[in-house]
């Protein structure tokens, strides 16, 4: 592995309480810059729940409650003077469901940097939205059609389309979660190249449920169970000899 | 191995890779034992039977192939699933070496048959067959029992196997330099002896597969020394002195 990995990111004892259901028992896990992590399990075991920790997402779900502390370089996040704005455009996210805005393909990557006031210029504004798009793969196949709507896109298209909103605001880190989930054989296999693309110059964490997808796009891997994190290593560890059972039982199908 | 798989098929699917691999083991023992019986007993019509049987094993490795590439493209086995599975193809290879060794020793029957001596004269070589088999059998033993304690107890007996080859190749030497008439039998049984010791290899190579599975990793200590008869000079004074 690479000699100089340096943490990103890193949950100290993070616990999730939804009303009184607590999802999280106190994860501490680091999040490695310029490399891709993958968060696996049963559905349920609280993966959505931790990367939703890492931009604060959970602040915006009614009854969710979170404890312990979560840093971004040296700074804590959960820390009442953060701007949680300002977070989110440094922490940017993916959903499973593309999720374009109804507008045009430009206004749809303009409208982050336009909000942030990232541009000065309607010049500055069509460079950022272009770079964007070349950065998610995406340019080429729609830069006659700027003008069209994003939801007349296809489903990979729109989910590129999505990515290159989160890039737009420059983030360092992209939380996805199951990206690829909804999205054909061909279509995935753009975005997983494009994830390992992008881990150049973003840190990049998602979450997903097919193990193969886990083994090859992410260098690191965690495993979580009923809200406790079983094992993280690199990926290659955990997808040929992991060292926890529960861990080997889930990645091989033995989970009951 | 642990719990079931929710697809039980893919269980089905591993215990009949685990079974054609012990199959195998007892075909190619059953080729080695019998290529070394028809040489004591110069018995050229089960030479020809070892000989016509190495096909079984030659379609049981291709089967074990397949199977394998199909599981591998199905189920896209993951950790121990997937030891198990590229396990198999390694040790079905071995396996079917082993067997080409027993044809081998069984082709030299034919052009030993002129020059067929005592059946005390092969005793050594016997010897040197059972243990190499013993080795074999343990080797296979461990597998179906999944010990890891079984496989790095077979490991130990590397050393005897090289040992004894050793020795062998200087008895047959000097009887060569003794009587130079010994020759040609001699040159045959010192091939034969080249692929017992190969079996032992082949038995190694088994062990360290078997080690991987069971662990992820290959056998941390350094490989056992294997032949070192390039050591073995035509020194006639060294040839007696070791033998004495
Ligand atoms: N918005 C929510 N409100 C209440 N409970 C939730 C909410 N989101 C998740 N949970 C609960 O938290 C646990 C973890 O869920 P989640 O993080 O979505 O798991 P995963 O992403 O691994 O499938 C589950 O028991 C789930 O029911
Ligand atoms: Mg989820």
């Amino acid at each position: 592995m690479n000699p100089e990995l340096s943490i990103k990111m890193r949950g100290l004892d993070v616990k999730v309480f939804y009303d009184s259901n607590q999802a999280l028992h106190g994860i501490t896990l680091s999040i490695l810059e310029n490399n891709v992590t993958a968060l696996i399990g049963p559905s349920g075991c609280g993966k959505s729940t931790f990367l939703r920790c890492l931009n604060r997402m959970n602040d915006t779900i009614e009854g969710a409650r979170v404890t312990g502390h979560v840093f971004l370089d040296e700074e804590d996040i959960y820390d009442s003077s953060l701007d949680v704005v300002e977070l989110r455009s440094r922490v940017g996210m993916v959903f499973q469901k593309p999720n374009p805005f109804p507008k045009s393909i430009y206004e749809n990557v303009a409208y982050g940097p336009r909000i942030h006031g990232l541009a000065r210029s309607r010049l500055e504004l069509d460079e950022i939205v272009e770079k964007s798009l070349l950065k998610a793969g995406l340019f080429n196949e729609i830069k006659d059609r700027l003008h069209d709507a994003g939801t007349g896109l296809s489903g990979g298209q729109q989910q590129r389309l999505c990515i290159a909103r989160a890039i737009a605001v420059s983030p360092e880190v992209i939380l996805m979660d199951e990206p690829c989930s909804a999205l054909d054989p061909i279509a995935t296999a753009r975005i997983e190249e494009l994830i390992d693309d992008l881990r150049k110059n973003y840190t990049i964490v998602i979450v997903t449920h097919s193990m193969q997808q886990a083994a090859r796009v992410s260098q690191f891997t965690a495993m979580f169970h009923l809200g406790t994190l079983i094992e993280f290593g690199a990926t290659e560890t955990i997808f040929t000899s992991p060292k926890e059972q529960r861990t080997q039982d889930y990645i091989t199908g033995r989970f009951g | 191995m642990s719990a079931q798989h929710i697809v039980r098929s893919f269980d089905k699917e591993l215990d009949y890779l685990a079974k054609k691999i012990a199959e195998m083991g007892k075909h190619a023992r059953h080729m080695v034992e019998r290529s070394i019986s028809a040489i004591v007993q110069d018995d050229s019509f089960l030479a020809d039977r070892v000989i016509a049987e190495d096909i079984v094993l030659d379609e049981a490795e291709r089967d074990i192939d397949e199977k394998a590439i199909l599981i591998i493209a199905l189920r896209q086995p993951m950790a121990v699933d997937l030891r198990e599975i590229v396990g198999t193809i390694r040790m079905s290879a071995d396996l079917e070496r082993i067997g080409d060794m027993g044809k081998n020793i069984a082709k030299r029957v034919a052009a030993m048959t002129e020059i067929r001596q005592s059946a005390s004269f092969y005793k050594n070589l016997e010897a040197f067959a059972s243990l190499a088999l013993r080795q074999l059998d343990e080797v296979l033993d461990a597998y179906a029992k999944q010990s890891l304690e079984r496989i790095d107890a077979v490991r130990e007996h590397d050393d005897e196997i090289d040992a004894m080859y050793t020795s062998l190749f200087r008895e047959l030497l000097s009887y060569m330099v003794e009587y130079p008439s010994n020759i040609t039998v001699c040159t045959h049984l010192l091939f034969c002896a080249k692929n017992i010791e190969r079996i032992g290899d082949h038995a190694t190579n088994i062990a360290e597969t078997v080690h991987y599975i069971l662990t992820g990793y290959y056998p941390l200590s350094e490989r056992p020394k294997d032949d070192q008869t390039y050591e073995v000079g035509l020194d006639k004074k060294r040839i007696f002195q070791k033998n004495v």
